[in-house]
């Protein structure tokens, strides 16, 4: 939350318009701080838009919380019946008025009581607010509606100078005052109040589209400071007001590379990181009765296993429903409901305007601070609201929810059955990872084909694989693709039987085969040893006759040198042969 | 007091509209109500606790506590008519 300190820098030693904390959550926060001290803030808006109870919750909040007494002055209602109002939202008005912690003065204007008869002053009012001021040393005033008066008094031009001298009074008396008042048909209020005050001006709205009502709250104006400036849907529940502030601009959240199970194995191995990143949004979409809900489910279910806590927001069943159909899969939640680490949270999406479901997602987020989110489905919010402001409020989920680093997971109803490459909700772009289921129909069955369209940040499997949905849990299991396209479910089935067969068909026949090709190697073998004998025994008498002839040979020469040495001087060449040999 | 008009008149120190005021009711009531009438009047710069009870919003203001039904005059009282008629004293004097 931004305060006035982070917007001073050290350097200004400028005086900046102090402001008191309202303790309204979220309000704060788009008033950067809170309403400015010690000046009046006109709260106006049209009957029952919240008024009485926001100026009501500041008086408590800053008794409680704050430790700054206040005082309400009430035009409208008695004590006794404010103390009743708010009995529900947890505010015991009567308590903290025995502690002297808030003073709730009923001041009664009743015209039918009271003539006038010339020239008066509101010096009454100015002792009794003051009286009660000074009584519990009061921070904070609220006076509501002080357009009551208008309609008690008729001296129009005595009035409106008492108020201005009463919103002067008031400042100079350095409390931070709250003025409510009923909205006019061309000016913020009925009586032109906003022109007295004019430090703070909050426009409360109750809008109604298509039947269905939202509150809305704005900064009209803020004199001295910055503030945000949209139209921000709050709510009023048993806690009080919650004012959303919505759609940060920045784009700089940070990140995480911690992945984790998707608690389908299968689909782990799908994606090259073993799972998906932390903080990430998931989007499961496909038609009617694919399972998305399942895989929700069992998202769920593996975070609560690790120890996570996961917060289920059901917009389609209830939570018993959900427990008892997903335990038909083997998924037992309701064991996880009962460790504290699953909540529920199912409302219908004609509850409540897109804004409130924002609103009261927020605040469920905000107190059981989950680490999953599960929203089951997105598409039933269309219900309530368009296309693009189901995608802005989505948007804002979604960047809540990264801020937070929570991880969330959206299942979307694909009303069209050519499975369009756009979700309805035109989410599909702001999400991390998508999931899609599509029926395969074929051979008169229907069977669920899961494939990853997209998976920011890390390598995923483009392949189409079978989804199937057992009393184990769910399972994926790769499709066949033959020649006849794809195969699922029992065509799967068969295809994969006729292929076994085939196998044992094959090996059979390579049996008889290699039985065949043994017995020719035998005898072809057998073949190769008699050749070779043979050729053994022709080399031998190869041999033999060389060595005969070689002997022969040897023998002749032998025979021829005898021969010569017997012829003596015969040759010359062989007497100097010999006398060479002499020598 | 035991009186047929018992009269408060809420002030706020000695101002003009204060004064004028009293000046005023005490000249109307011993024209019509002599004898039978109590005035008491409040300061509330000193009981400023005293303005809850009587829902006092305005300076001055005039409260007829009896008889019923309790009615408020706020002003300085200086339209005599209106004063008469807010005090039930013209009314009966019709009747």
């Amino acid at each position: 939350m931004p305060s006035k300190k982070t917007l001073l820098t050290p350097k200004q030693p400028l005086h900046e318009l102090t402001k008191t904390l309202t303790g309204i959550t979220g309000l704060d926060e788009i008033t950067m701080g809170g309403l400015p001290t010690g000046r009046p803030t006109l709260i106006c808006g049209s009957a029952g838009c919240g008024k009485t109870l926001m100026s009501l919750e500041f008086i408590v909040r800053g008794a409680l919380e704050f430790n700054e007494p206040g005082v309400f002055i009430a035009f409208e209602e008695k004590a006794d019946e404010l103390a009743t109002n708010v009995a529900s939202l947890g505010f015991d008005l009567n308590e903290l008025q025995q502690k002297n912690k808030i003073k709730i003065d009923y001041i009664h204007v009743d015209r039918s009581e009271i003539e006038e008869t010339g020239e008066y002053d509101l010096e009454g009012l100015f002792i009794r607010l003051n009286y009660a001021i000074d009584s519990i040393g009061a921070k904070r005033v609220v006076l509501d509606t002080i357009e009551n008066l208008f309609s008690g008094l008729t001296n129009l031009a005595i009035l409106r100078a008492e108020l201005r001298r009463l919103f002067q009074w008031l400042k100079n008396k350095g409390v931070t005052a709250i003025i409510t008042g009923e909205r006019g048909e061309k000016t913020l209020t009925r009586q032109g109040l906003e022109e007295y005050v004019s430090d703070c001006v909050i426009l409360l709205d109750h809008r109604i589209i298509d039947q269905i009502s939202t509150r809305r709250l704005r900064v009209v104006k803020y004199r001295g400071t910055t503030h945000g400036t949209n139209e921000y849907p709050f709510l009023i529940d048993e806690e009080g007001i919650s004012v959303l502030p919505v759609t940060s601009l920045k784009l700089d959240k940070p990140v995480s590379s911690d992945r984790f199970s998707s608690g389908i194995p299968a689909l782990d191995k799908m994606l090259s990181k073993g799972g998906f990143f932390r903080g990430s949004s998931i989007l499961v979409s496909g038609t009617a009765g694919t399972g998305k809900t399942s895989i929700a489910a069992s998202f769920c279910n593996e975070a609560c296993a690790r120890g996570e806590k996961s917060l289920f927001f059901a917009f389609e069943e209830s939570p018993t429903q959900i427990i008892r159909n997903m335990r038909s899969i083997g998924i037992d939640l309701q064991n996880h409901v009962d460790t504290g680490l699953l909540q529920f949270y199912a409302s219908r999406p004609t509850l409540y305007g897109l804004e409130m479901h924002l609103v009261a997602m927020h605040k469920a987020i905000k107190k059981f601070k989950p680490k999953v989110v599960i929203l089951d489905p997105i598409t039933n919010l269309i219900t309530v609201g368009s296309v693009s402001e189901v995608k802005s409020m989505l948007v804002r989920l979604i960047d809540f929810l990264q801020d937070e680093q929570i991880t969330v997971m959206f299942t979307a109803l694909s009303l069209n059955t050519v499975v369009n490459e756009q979700t309805d909700e035109g989410v599909s772009s702001l999400v991390d990872a998508w999931l899609l289921i599509r029926d395969i129909e074929m051979n008169g069955e229907r069977n669920r084909g899961l494939y990853i369209m997209k998976s920011r940040g890390m390598k995923h499997s483009n392949q189409v694989r079978e989804f199937l949905i057992s009393d184990e849990g769910l399972n994926l299991i790769d499709v066949y693709i033959g020649p006849d396209g794809i195969l699922t479910g029992s065509a799967r089935e068969a295809q994969m039987l006729l292929e076994e067969t085939g196998h044992v068909l094959h090996s059979h026949a390579i049996g008889v085969k290699d039985s065949e090709l043994l017995r020719r190697r035998k005898i072809l073998e057998s073949k190769i040893d008699s050749l070779k004998s043979e050729f053994e025994s022709t080399e031998a008498e190869l041999n033999k006759s060389y060595i005969e002839e070689a002997i022969k040979k040897d023998v002749m020469e032998q025979n021829r040198e005898k021969l010569t040495t017997l012829r003596g001087k015969e040759l010359g060449t062989i007497k100097s042969k010999n006398k060479k040999s002499k020598k | 007091m035991g009186k047929a008009y018992e009269l408060r008149l809420y002030v706020a120190g000695k101002t003009v509209k204060s004064v004028t005021a009293l000046n005023n009711l005490k000249k109307y009531c011993e024209e019509h109500l002599k004898g039978q009438y109590s005035i008491e009047v409040i300061d509330l710069l000193l009981h400023p606790q005293l303005a809850e009870g009587d829902q006092i919003l305005a300076i001055p203001t005039l409260v007829k506590k009896v008889p019923e039904p309790v009615r408020k005059i706020i002003g300085d009282l200086s339209n005599e008519e209106k004063v008469l008629v807010g005090l039930d004293i013209r009314a009966k004097k019709i009747v």
